[in-house]
């Protein structure tokens, strides 16, 4: 099924391999016919328009608080969301996701902690999880397996 | 960046888990009320948390979690009546509206 809207989440851009994963992600999405929409901080956002900055595989950004505002306010939906987390924060943002938003939920759970992170999230999601920190393969690998 | 930021706060703990947060607001406050994640307070703050979010009143002060991803959770206190007051309000009507309920 091509053309869903999907909403990315970005945690804390402190471990490398989540700015790698969210633009290969992405790509790969866009490619299937998808729209993808990338939240984050402002350091996440950067980093993601310095590796791609003529928006090859990243399309839209938004800020994440302007996010978590119009997810309440409804301005804007998604059919599904990805986000990703590799410590408390990101758990926590992933729990507040899961009850302002729609989207099928996926929690993309990666870092040192990744497997004691996960066990954590007691909310409706999707779990995907992978001790990945400098090497995204494993993480790579599972999503690879994600069909929408 | 949020309005919260630029208010006149106090942090009383910070860069911790968010259940610790919630623990820390339920122990030291006077009054403790639940809300759901994206609950608006003053401007343009939408609580993130896992809930049952708890919030806190102590005196005038409005006790809340502050979630920023790279940091982890804060507690923050701001005086703030009106909120306060919002939060007393939003408890009558569930309460009320759970009375409803029971009747039926």
């Amino acid at each position: 099924m091509a053309g869903c809207k999907i909403l990315f989440v970005m945690g804390c851009p402190e471990v490398p391999v989540q700015t790698s994963i969210v633009l290969y992600f992405s790509n790969k999405l866009r490619k299937h016919g998808h729209r993808v929409t990338v939240a984050g901080t402002d350091a996440a956002l950067r980093l993601l328009s310095v590796s791609d900055p003529e928006g090859h595989y990243i399309e839209n950004t938004m800020d994440l608080d302007q996010c978590i505002a119009d997810l309440v306010e409804r301005r804007i939906e998604f059919d599904y969301c990805f986000v990703f987390m590799h410590n408390d924060a990101g758990m926590t943002y992933g729990a507040s996701i899961s009850v302002i938003s729609k989207a099928k939920l996926y929690a993309i759970v990666f870092g040192k902690n990744a497997e004691s992170i996960a066990e954590t999230i007691e909310y409706p999601a999707e779990k995907i999880v992978a001790k990945a920190v400098h090497n995204p393969t494993p993480l790579k690998n599972k999503l690879d397996r994600v069909v929408i | 960046m949020s309005c919260i930021e630029q208010m006149k706060y106090k942090l009383l703990l910070e860069r911790t888990s968010f259940k610790e947060a919630r623990e820390y607001i339920e122990k030291n406050s006077d009054e403790v009320y639940y809300v759901d994640p994206g609950y608006k307070i003053f401007k343009d703050y939408y609580i993130i948390g896992v809930p049952p979010i708890a919030m806190g009143a102590k005196g005038k002060d409005l006790l809340f979690t502050y979630v920023k991803p790279c940091h982890g959770a804060f507690v923050m206190s701001v005086e703030s009546e009106e909120e306060i007051d919002k939060l007393r309000e939003s408890e009558k009507k569930k309460i009320l509206s759970s009375l409803k309920k029971g009747r039926k």
